[in-house]
């Protein structure tokens, strides 16, 4: 679907995207991460043919973005990282405008307004000027844009920049859904939202590419041991409950955390692979140590993505 | 082709007719051209009244000389004012905004965007001219002045309008802000208006090549009633060439941004 080759732009003398080189294949849907001024709009601004590469080519669909620009853009549907829209529009004047612009047949541009509108869920604002409409609504419109005459391949810049938390739902939503049976690039900084949304990650740093893995992928490649936080009741034999759990199969250390007036907090870090939380949980009964809590920790993508880009553990 | 260079003329054309600015300008359009017929008109009955007395007067009595002709050049001043406010935020605001980014992903040519926004504007200058067409109506209603002067000034006028709006486009995409792009439009049209003032003061060659570029000198001949080829080139030639500029700024905005 995609194939990015030693995609290369500089602005004057300072690196946008320096040698970026990956593929896509059809019906995935492909997050980019990265901090700002990574290199994630500069390379979404090229895949769609708004800006010229300063070298290397990438091919969509086949088409190759310098040389077949118009066979690129007719098969991409693309939402800027602004969201621009003509404020002073209706919202089905507008989607209409885009169906006249990426040469939808006229016989078919209602049904094809309509469905945008159907599949968005613009239903209660058809006819309400774009500037008029919640911001929520109007990330609807952009998508709705992008979605017109149904691309091959979806570019979207930080979808969900600056909407509420139920907002940000009902666009991730939308996201899952339109990536069922399209290809998607999506980026964001909202590390949690990628690895919902993505099958998988490119991780970009000052414009290079640091890693491209699914988030799972991503995880073991870092976390080598799994940690488990544990929080004991302080009893007189609580103390002790560090060396004792350090003899056991599996442990590889332990580290003992604050300790309030009632609580013990411990973290163990156990080999992979292994699960020794039974033997845990028997031991300490046996020691008469009341347990609160138990909870196996899995690497956040914050730690990932903190570890791979600034190279130190969080 | 022509299904997205139409779709961008209707946007156009519907955001001019729907913004308060279009009506503003085209209303003071029409009372600044309609104060300057009243008056030219009002003068040459004074003349008239005069050449009762004085029949040497009477000789240079022409409707078309001493109405239609000062008219014509008054309207000429007024579209230099009102032109670069139409054209102004043709380019700038979308750029501004960031539409025209969007715009540029689309399956759209450059030139059917800037062919569009063109005859867009165009049509509203055409019908901002033809409101003007009452002044010789109501002439022929007191006098019986000749139509071809008429017909070949307006013609003459109206591609005047074509240069000034391909200068405004021009300058339109080159900046963000609506303001630089009207004043500097502004500008260069004034200096093509005023340029051949500058002739009997260089040496005869140089005068000769100002006068070529002079706006003014090449609409004297549709305002007397002639068609000379070389003036129609004149003003289709510069309103090319600057549509052309605007195409190559479009192309190099890309590179720069």
């Amino acid at each position: 679907m995609i194939q990015v080759e030693n995609l290369t732009r500089y602005y004057g003398h300072t690196v946008g995207v320096r040698s970026l080189s990956f593929e896509v294949p059809r019906g995935e849907v492909l997050g980019f991460l990265g901090p700002n001024g990574a290199g994630k709009t500069t390379t979404m601004k090229m895949l769609t043919c708004y800006i010229p590469p300063t070298s290397g080519t990438a091919r969509i669909c086949g088409f190759d973005i310098v040389d077949e620009p118009m066979e690129v853009r007719r098969r991409i549907g693309y939402l800027p990282e602004k969201n621009p829209l003509y404020k002073d529009m209706c919202v089905r004047e507008y989607l209409r405008y885009v169906c006249e612009l990426k040469g939808v047949s006229r016989n078919r541009i209602k049904s094809e307004t309509d469905r945008t509108i159907e599949q968005c869920g613009l239903e209660p604002v058809p006819n309400r000027l774009i500037g008029s409409i919640s911001k929520g609504f109007q990330q609807r419109v952009g998508m709705a844009q992008a979605i017109i005459n149904d691309p091959e391949l979806l570019i979207l810049d930080e979808p969900t920049l600056g909407l509420d938390p139920k907002q940000i739902i009902g666009v991730r939503q939308l996201i899952k859904t339109l990536g069922q049976t399209r290809t998607i690039i999506l980026s964001s900084h909202i590390l949690p939202e990628v690895s919902q949304v993505c099958n998988r990650i490119i991780i970009l740093n000052d414009g290079e590419l640091i890693a491209i893995d699914t988030p799972e992928n991503l995880r073991s490649r870092i976390g080598k041991s799994s940690v488990l936080r544990l929080t004991l009741r302080n009893v007189p034999g609580s103390s002790k409950a560090g060396e004792i759990l350090a003899g056991l199969d599996g442990v590889i250390s332990i580290r003992n955390g604050p300790v309030d007036s009632d609580k013990v907090h411990l973290s163990v870090e156990s080999k992979p692979g292994s699960d020794p939380r039974e033997m845990i949980i028997a031991r300490l009964v046996e020691e008469r140590v009341p347990i609160l809590e138990i909870r196996s920790e899995e690497l956040s993508l914050e730690d990932i993505f903190l570890h791979l880009v600034t190279g130190e553990e969080s | 082709m022509m299904q997205r260079l139409a779709a961008i003329y209707r946007k156009e054309l519907k955001s001019h007719f729907q913004s308060v600015t279009a009506y503003v300008t085209i209303g003071i359009f029409f009372i600044i051209t309609g104060y300057f017929f009243v008056n030219i008109f009002k003068f040459y009955n004074l003349l008239s009244l005069q050449s009762a007395r004085d029949p040497s007067i009477a000789e240079s009595l022409n409707i078309i000389e001493r109405v239609m002709r000062p008219l014509f050049s008054n309207i000429s001043i007024v579209l230099l004012l009102v032109l670069p406010l139409l054209t102004m935020r043709l380019i700038a605001e979308e750029r501004k905004q960031g539409t025209f980014e969007l715009l540029l992903t689309y399956p759209v040519r450059d030139i059917e965007t800037v062919g569009g926004k063109f005859l867009a504007t165009l049509t509203t200058f055409a019908v901002m001219l033809a409101g003007t067409l009452l002044f010789p109506l109501l002439l022929s209603i007191f006098a019986d002045p000749e139509p071809g002067p008429i017909i070949t000034g307006y013609l003459g006028l109206f591609l005047m309008g074509c240069m000034f709006i391909s200068i405004g486009i021009f300058f339109s995409s080159l900046t963000n802000h609506q303001l630089v792009a009207g004043i500097s439009t502004f500008g260069v049209a004034l200096l093509f208006l005023v340029i051949g003032w500058a002739s009997p003061f260089v040496s005869p060659a140089a005068s000769k090549v100002l006068l070529q570029f002079s706006l003014l000198k090449h609409f004297e001949s549709f305002a007397k009633g002639v068609l000379d080829t070389q003036d129609i080139t004149y003003y289709l030639f510069t309103t090319f060439f600057f549509l052309f500029m605007t195409l190559k700024s479009i192309e190099s905005n890309r590179w720069r941004s």
